[in-house]
């Protein structure tokens, strides 16, 4: 039976490698048909700024990853607020994440959503597995 | 569904233990253990905070808080388990939240 897991991640992208890995467990959740969900609290909001270009430090750019996330049915990315807001970032900071829902003819969805604290703790509330990164 | 939150980094150089308490819900349990036991210490903004934490119980990991030499300063209130006591408090609640 599928349970539910949330990915929590909490880190920005590059001066560490947790936001890779979450990444890859990520797919991997998902290719084992699991009910997955992230969320972006703290400094983990910046991984999905849009612009990245990591030409200077010689690490790979994942970001464009994020937005293949749609095409594993990981369509529940929940971004904190007051997070974002305490970073002065909004939603439009952030790259456009989408997926197609098959059961309305393919109509394009967005997967980010905007959520409280208050309204984030109970979204983890309701996981079977939480996994921080 | 009960949460046991875990929390192993002093709240003087990570903001992890702030991040666990505003997402923490009434009813669930956060251990502080390694470097996030100097959080449970009298005198610190983090040991009032806790001490005022609606309906969230704290325990502290005794043999990191006497490694740490604060076993006699964990603030009141807050239980102290040994590793037998964390293995209980793992299996009492529904899942376990590893804050990084």
């Amino acid at each position: 039976m599928a349970k539910k897991f949330m990915y929590m991640n909490t880190k920005a992208p590059y001066g560490t490698i947790y936001a890779l890995e979450s990444l890859e467990v990520v797919l991997i959740g998902a290719a084992f048909e699991q009910d997955v969900s992230l969320a972006f609290i703290g400094d983990g909001v910046y991984q999905l700024t849009k612009g990245q270009n990591t030409d200077g430090i010689g690490m790979k750019n994942f970001s464009p990853t994020y937005t293949a996330l749609g095409d594993y049915d990981v369509n529940k990315i929940y971004v904190e607020k007051e997070s974002l807001e305490e970073r002065g970032l909004s939603l439009d900071d952030l790259q456009h994440l989408t997926w197609e829902d098959e059961d309305e003819d393919w109509a394009e969805k967005d997967s980010i959503r905007l959520v409280s604290r208050s309204e984030l703790a109970d979204v983890i509330e309701d996981q079977d597995v939480i996994l921080s990164f | 569904m009960a949460t046991l939150h875990t929390v192993n980094k002093s709240p003087f150089g990570s903001s992890v233990l702030d991040d666990c308490l505003g997402l923490a819900k009434s009813g669930s349990t956060v251990l502080l253990f390694e470097d996030g036991v100097y959080a449970a210490t009298t005198g610190t903004k983090s040991a009032e905070a806790i001490t005022n934490a609606d309906g969230i119980t704290f325990a502290v990991l005794g043999p990191d808080a006497k490694a740490r030499g604060v076993e006699g300063k964990i603030a009141d209130g807050i239980k102290v388990v040994d590793y037998d006591g964390f293995v209980d408090l793992v299996a009492e609640h529904d899942k376990v939240h590893a804050w990084l």
